[in-house]
Parts: structure tokens; C-alpha cells; sequence
């Protein structure tokens, strides 16, 4: 995993104060004179992080207050709005964290979560108070006493209806309105069926009321709506804490000579743009004037940095390597390859079938049956006796039983298990039917640049002794070319053994050093040593040069993720249909799948993409898509199910069902396998919840149930549920790495994290 | 049966105090960092309250 964004690293004073409007323009104002700046700092990892970071940051002039969230890995800072922001970002880099905005804009506060909860607190409140006055009811008051807590539970009951029960009563009323029934159905109609037939047994002086058995039903359900909600909102928080890949805003130059900082979205045809080095293009543009070299990786899947000068066409989205440019928009934001890419994902969405998750498909057979049960005991009750209120009293009575507690626990608690599994291991899940999904895959196909590889050239070989290379990485050093990047990883370079006297970089060519009267070229063939004799241009090689003398060549590769081998033999051990579908050029998908022994499609368009994913469903296979690039976001919507690593777009990341995000492609295989065990375990968990329902029914329809066996039953069928989801957690993976070695024994946590202690 | 009048209010008033209590314990942000919070306390340094105007100590 990348660990920082290169904030620290902007080469020139217009850079910083384009940083600066970026953090104004994602600040907001939380009292008179006091802004509030959000970061996310996905390295914090224990408690020591917490308070080096709180330090810190409060050192810097004008911060008020510094306030580190471990759980959200976030640093929330309050500062007095002065003409500048402090610099953050900067500070951070200086102790080792590497920070980046969080859009605190896009962020409301999680209003469900909330509901939810405090639905939970009262309904638990009163489930327990009501409870209470059942428990001495069915040890035996005396009729007085009897009316007196049945009237006083009505009274909590009531108020706890209202409020905990519209949850389902609002979801059950929709699905209905739209002439469909959803799980909420039977349980609204149960609730308040079994409601009502207590207040009208204890204005009567009844001996019966299910007030308690409504309101523990409510708590129940809510616990496992709770927990699913808090799973979801985990991951996409998760999700959201990664660095913003895409351009925030641009600095735009005036016909009038000044220069302004606006976000994308004001961004028009025509404007003029600085870009430097480091930067995105945030729009598509026509290259103006410079020369650079530009990181197509996350758009096109092309692994090779593109050289761009005059007249170069730019795709919003690439990353500009080596040299300042002046574009010109040729598209606003709206226009862009970007927004064409939504607009793909849009088309994709509404092509693929409509995905029904497990419990509703449950609750679709399950509400009929349940009702027709209610009925026919009604009619059979009142042919027998004749007695309207007793089949009145028994057919409530089936329907309490019947309603679907267990089964409403019984899936999402599998999820949120599994989930849990797979949050330890650095994967996301978005939403519980993306398990269920991800289950019954058959193909897998994977993007390549990004995917299968990292991402980043690695030193493939190179000609020249050891010390050329310590050389060449001296020189690299100071540059942020991926090459130079590579080159800087491999070399071991001792302190003071160069004398460096200057270095310049030529934006497309290369690095120029001069060391002891010499000059040192250091890049492009061509540039570096015309004379040399050079083979295929086509390669990824770097040559170092002397006067003009050739002295070293190095030759670059895309370096694989880890595991990739084994995560690609666990999967064919699966017998799953592999496949790699690549943007980038046809030799090196074709090197790439000849090591892995993968049928592979190079030099696909996203279209193109989208198209063969869409055959394969056709054809009736599952797929799991895995991709990274703004290419692959609308394959990523059209598969059965999607995976994308950290390191994907934007877009990819909140396109995709599942996320992972640390580098190790074996995140694949072992998300395969946990959503496996988990259907099975849901499967489990439904025959349980079926046959607790063949041993209550019964009972029910003959008569035999009173409040004290519905409590009993309920409250039976939900522990077995529940505690039969709980052995997906026991079942440990073998511990992988952390994503940052340095962090490592953080990794140790168990199930339950609330629970768990950080070891350290 | 007298016994009821007082002892049925009280109970309910305790239980009516917990969800109060729980109630202000999520608005005032108390379970936005349990992880945090875990960690927090074996920090040894003066750790002020949230919403402090003292300048930072030493």
C-alpha cells in the first residue's frame, strides 16, 4: 500500500499555494474565526501515533486544537482562519505520517446509524421493563395486580412501538405501496396484530397480553438491522478515508494575468491551466506548452509513462510526471473522460439483473406461507368452536410465533461475522449481498496494470557494476519519475559517496547530474547516449551516461502484487475460469499472462470491457471482476461481483462490492473462500430457523402457546442463530503482514474489535 | 398492593434515567472513536476535555 500521497513534495511556491486553496476550499468554518480541517492518516495505528500526531500538530501557529480519531484513522484540526492554513500536511510528513484532505463536505453526519440506534436504546428499554412485569404475570399475580402490569406494559409498549417499530413499519408500507412484500411485511403485521390483541385482552380483563413478545421481537430485529447498518457504514467509511486520486481543482490562469484556484466542476472550455509536476489533470486538455511525461496508469492500464509536449491531447485523470504544463481545457469537467466513464457505469447498472439477496427471496415464500397458516387456523378455530375470539387469539398467536426473528437474524449476522473476517484481513465489504454474491462466482477476470501488477516499474536487470547503480540512484534520487523512484529503491547508495554538484531534469528525456566536471546523463536512450547503439524502442530501459559514453542500461518491469503466483494457483485449484483483460499494450499483457499461465485479451477499450464482461454473463457464468483503472469502473458495475485495490481510482473504489487494501492479491482467494463458508453457514442458519418453525407452528395452531412460550421460543430460536453465525469467527485465518511492516503488531486483533484489546 | 404506587414509578424512572443517560452519551460523541478511547487512557499526559480555549501545556 502506497503509504502518502506527495503532498510535501510540491517542487514550486505556485504548487504550495494551490495546496493551500485546496485546503481552504475543503475546510469549513465551525464558529466565528475558526475553521475546521478534516485529514486522513491511514497510517495512526496505536496510541502513541495519537499523541505524537496531537503534539504535533498543536505546535504549529494558529491550530487551536488537534483531535485524532483511531477508529476512523482521522485527524480533525481547528484553527484560527488566518490569511493561510498552517501547514498541516507538512508537519505530518516531517514525524512520518503521510496525510491527505478528507472531504468533510461530502461526509453528513450518518443519520440511519443514529436512528437506528437510539430506536435499539428505547426499544431495548422497554423490552426490558416490560419484561419485567411479565415475568411476575406468569409466576402468578392475582387478577388486580395482573390488569395493573398489563396496563403499565400497554403504556411503555406504546410510546416504544411508535418510535422503534417505524423502521419497519415505513420499509413495510413502501414495499406494500409498490405491491411487493419484503421481510418487514409479516413482521409489521405480526408486531401490531399482536399489539392490538393485547390491548383489547386487557381492557377485558384478559389473562393473556404479547406486549412483551412485540417489543422483544422489535429489539431483536433491530439488533441485527443495527449491526448490518454499523458493517456497511465500516467499510465505507473505510473506503472514503483513501487518498482522493482525482483532481480536487485546478490553478487557472486569467486573460488578465492572475491566476486563480477553482474547483473541477468550475472548470470550463477554453480556461488555461498550470499544471505542475505531481498533479492530476482534471480535465481533458490540449498540452499548450512543456514538455512532461505523463502516468497514464490509472486511466488507459498503460504501464509505460506517456510523453506529452505541444499539441499532446490529455485525458482528465493522468498523472503529470517530470515538468510544469500550460493546458487548455478542451471539455469541462462534465465532458471529461471521467464523467464518460459515469455515464458507462450508469448504462452497465441498468443492463445487469436486479439482484435479489438471499432473505428477501426467503421472505417472499415465507410471508404467504405465514399468513395462509394465520388464516386457516382462524377458519379452522371458528368451524370447530365457532368461538370468534379464541380463533381470533390463537390465530395472533401463530403469527407471533411465526414471525420471522430468527430469520431475520440469521443472515445478517452470518455478514457481519464474515464481514469481520475480512475486515481483519484488510478487506472491505460493502454490503452484506455482495458476499452472497460474490459465493456463487465462476469466472474470474482481472485488469492487469494495477491488478496484477502494482503498478510501479521495478528494476527488471541492468548492465554495469554495482556502482553504477549506486550512481544512477544518487542522481535519481532527485526526481519523482517512477523510474527515478525504482531506481532510487534498488540502489544502495552510501552517504558522501558522490559529489553531486548540480542536477537538472529535462522534462521527456531525462536527468542531467554534474559530478566532478563531468556531466552525467541519466534517462531516455536516445537522450542520454545518441551514440549508442539501442534495440526495440518499445522497452522500459533507462541508460546512464558519461560525457555520452554509454556506462550503464537499466531496464524496467512492472512489478507483480505479492502473492500474485499463489493467489492465481489457489484460484485455478478452485476450478474458477481465470482470465486478464488489459488497456495496456499487447506484449507486455502477453509476457505477463505467459508467466501465469492465463488466457489473456490486451489493448481493450472500456467499452470494450464492459462488452466482455457482459458476454460472459450472457453466456451464464458468475464473474468477479478485480480492476484498478478508471477504465475498468464500468466492468467493475457490469460483473456479477467486484473487487478493487486501494490503490484503484476513485471511482473504482465506490464502484466496486469489495476492497481491499493491502497489497497481496491473495485478498481474492480468501474473499472467495469466507463468502463461501458464509453461505453455508446462512444456508445453516435458515434450516435451523425453518425447523424451529415446523416444532412452534404446530403448537401454535393447536392452541398451546401463551405469551411465556412465545418469549421462550423467540428468544430460543435467536441465540441458536446467532450463535451458529459466531463459528464463522472462531475458524482463525493464518496471520497475514500488515499492509505497513512497520505497524505490524497491530494486526493482532480479535472478534469482537470493541472487545479486543490493541496488543502492543 | 400499596407498595406498587411507589415501587413500579421508581423502577421505571431508574430504567427512563439509563436511556437518558445512554441517549446524551451517543449525542455527545462518546462512541465516535472506541478504538480511540481505548488507547487514550495509558496516555500519561494531561489530556484536556474536547472543546478547550487553555493554550496546549508547556
Amino acid at each position: 500500500m502506497s503509504c502518502c500521497v506527495s503532498g510535501a513534495e510540491f517542487p514550486n511556491a505556485v504548487a504550495l499555494r494551490a495546496l493551500n486553496d485546496e485546503i481552504m476550499l475543503a475546510s469549513r468554518t465551525v464558529e466565528e474565526g475558526v475553521r475546521q480541517t478534516d485529514l486522513s492518516v491511514p497510517a495512526i495505528h496505536c496510541g502513541a501515533c495519537i499523541q505524537k500526531i496531537e503534539k504535533a500538530l498543536a505546535k504549529l501557529p494558529g491550530v487551536e486544537q488537534a483531535r485524532v480519531n483511531l477508529s476512523t484513522k482521522r485527524v480533525s484540526i481547528r484553527w484560527h482562519a488566518a490569511t493561510t492554513p498552517p501547514p498541516f500536511i507538512e508537519a505530518l510528513n516531517e514525524i512520518g505520517y503521510g496525510a491527505h484532505l478528507y472531504d468533510t463536505a461530502s461526509d453528513g453526519k450518518d443519520k440511519t446509524q443514529t436512528e437506528l440506534v437510539r430506536a435499539l436504546a428505547v426499544a431495548g428499554f422497554a423490552a426490558s421493563n416490560i419484561m419485567l412485569l411479565s415475568v411476575s404475570v406468569w409466576s402468578g399475580a392475582e387478577p388486580a395486580t395482573r390488569d395493573l402490569f398489563h396496563w403499565l406494559s400497554a403504556l411503555i409498549a406504546f410510546p416504544a412501538l411508535a418510535y422503534s417499530g417505524r423502521i419497519f413499519f415505513r420499509s413495510a408500507w413502501q414495499a406494500l405501496r409498490h405491491g411487493q412484500t419484503n421481510m418487514d411485511v409479516p413482521i409489521s403485521i405480526g408486531v401490531l396484530l399482536a399489539f392490538g390483541l393485547s390491548l383489547y385482552e386487557t381492557i377485558h380483563h384478559g389473562q393473556h397480553a404479547y406486549f412483551d413478545a412485540s417489543i422483544t421481537l422489535l429489539f431483536f430485529l433491530l439488533i441485527g438491522r443495527t449491526l448490518d447498518h454499523v458493517m456497511r457504514e465500516r467499510a465505507r467509511t473505510a473506503v472514503r478515508g483513501l487518498a482522493n486520486l482525482a483532481a480536487r481543482g485546478a490553478l487557472v490562469a486569467k486573460p488578465d494575468g492572475t491566476q486563480d484556484y477553482l474547483p473541477v466542476e468550475k472548470i470550463e472550455t477554453g480556461m488555461t491551466i498550470l499544471l505542475a509536476a505531481g498533479e492530476r489533470v482534471p480535465v481533458d486538455a490540449l498540452v499548450l506548452k512543456g514538455r512532461s511525461e505523463l502516468d497514464c496508469s490509472l486511466v488507459s492500464g498503460e504501464s509505460l509513462p506517456q510523453p506529452a509536449e505541444e499539441g499532446t491531447t490529455l485525458q482528465a485523470g493522468t498523472l503529470n510526471l517530470t515538468g510544469p504544463l500550460t493546458i487548455v481545457a478542451k471539455a469541462a469537467a462534465k465532458d471529461s473522460f471521467l464523467a464518460e466513464m459515469v455515464r458507462m457505469m450508469e448504462a452497465a447498472e441498468s443492463g445487469r439483473s436486479v439482484y435479489r439477496r438471499i432473505a428477501d427471496r426467503a421472505s417472499r415464500l415465507y410471508a404467504p406461507v405465514v399468513h395462509l397458516t394465520a388464516l386457516l387456523t382462524f377458519i379452522g378455530w371458528m368451524s370447530i368452536e365457532g368461538d370468534l375470539h379464541r380463533a381470533l387469539t390463537i390465530a395472533i398467536a401463530v403469527l407471533i410465533i411465526t414471525c420471522p426473528c430468527a430469520l431475520g437474524l440469521a443472515v445478517p449476522m452470518v455478514q457481519i461475522v464474515a464481514a469481520r473476517r475480512l475486515f481483519e484481513q484488510g478487506i472491505m465489504v460493502k454490503d452484506g449481498g455482495a458476499l452472497e454474491r460474490l459465493a456463487e462466482i465462476d469466472t474470474v477476470v482481472f485488469d492487469k496494470t494495477g491488478t496484477l501488477t502494482i503498478g510501479e516499474p521495478k528494476l527488471a536487470s541492468h548492465s554495469g557494476s554495482g556502482e553504477m547503480l549506486a550512481l544512477a540512484a544518487a542522481i535519481a534520487a532527485h526526481s519523482r519519475h517512477p523510474y527515478s523512484r525504482a531506481l532510487t529503491a534498488a540502489g544502495k547508495v552510501t552517504a558522501g559517496q558522490f559529489e553531486i554538484a548540480s542536477v537538472s531534469e529535462h522534462a521527456g528525456a531525462g536527468l542531467e547530474a554534474e559530478i566532478g566536471g563531468s556531466r552525467y546523463r541519466l534517462g531516455r536512450p536516445e537522450w542520454a547516449a545518441p551514440g549508442a547503439m539501442r534495440n526495440e524502442t518499445d522497452a522500459a530501459r533507462v541508460m546512464l551516461a558519461c560525457d555520452g559514453h554509454l556506462l550503464a542500461s537499466f531496464d524496467f518491469d512492472d512489478e507483480l502484487r505479492p502473492d500474485t503466483a499463489a493467489a492465481i494457483s489457489a484460484l485455478k485449484a478452485d476450478g474458477l475460469a481465470l482470465e486478464v483483460l488489459s488497456g495496456d499494450r499487447a506484449a507486455p499483457v502477453e509476457a505477463l499472462a505467459a508467466q501465469l499461465g492465463l488466457p489473456h485479451v490486451a489493448h481493450v477499450s472500456p467499452g470494450g470491457k464492459t462488452a466482455h464482461v457482459a458476454a460472459i454473463a450472457a453466456a451464464g457464468h458468475r464473474a468477479l471482476m478485480v480492476g484498478d483503472g478508471l477504465n475498468d469502473a464500468p466492468a467493475l458495475i457490469a460483473a456479477h461481483v467486484s473487487m478493487a485495490p486501494a490503490s484503484a481510482a476513485d471511482i473504482n473504489r465506490n464502484a466496486a462490492d469489495l476492497v481491499f487494501l493491502r497489497e497481496s492479491l491473495l485478498a481474492v482467494p480468501q474473499a472467495i473462500e469466507v463468502a463461501r463458508r458464509a453461505r453455508a453457514l446462512v444456508r445453516q442458519n435458515l434450516t435451523l430457523a425453518i425447523g424451529y418453525n415446523l416444532i412452534a407452528v404446530p403448537l401454535a395452531v393447536m392452541g398451546g402457546v401463551t405469551p411465556l412460550v412465545a418469549a421462550i421460543a423467540m428468544s430460543g430460536s435467536s441465540l441458536i442463530v446467532v450463535g451458529n453465525a459466531l463459528r464463522l469467527g472462531r475458524i482463525r485465518a493464518p496471520k497475514r503482514g500488515e499492509p505497513r511492516p512497520v505497524t505490524g503488531v497491530s494486526a493482532l486483533r480479535d472478534f469482537p474489535e470493541e472487545f479486543a484489546e490493541a496488543t502492543r | 398492593m400499596n407498595d406498587f404506587l411507589y415501587l413500579v414509578p421508581i423502577a421505571l424512572i431508574l430504567g427512563l434515567i439509563g436511556l437518558m443517560a445512554f441517549m446524551w452519551s451517543l449525542r455527545s460523541g462518546q462512541y465516535d472513536d472506541l478504538d480511540g478511547a481505548a488507547e487514550r487512557i495509558l496516555l500519561d499526559d494531561e489530556d484536556k476535555p474536547l472543546p478547550s480555549k487553555r493554550p496546549q501545556p508547556k
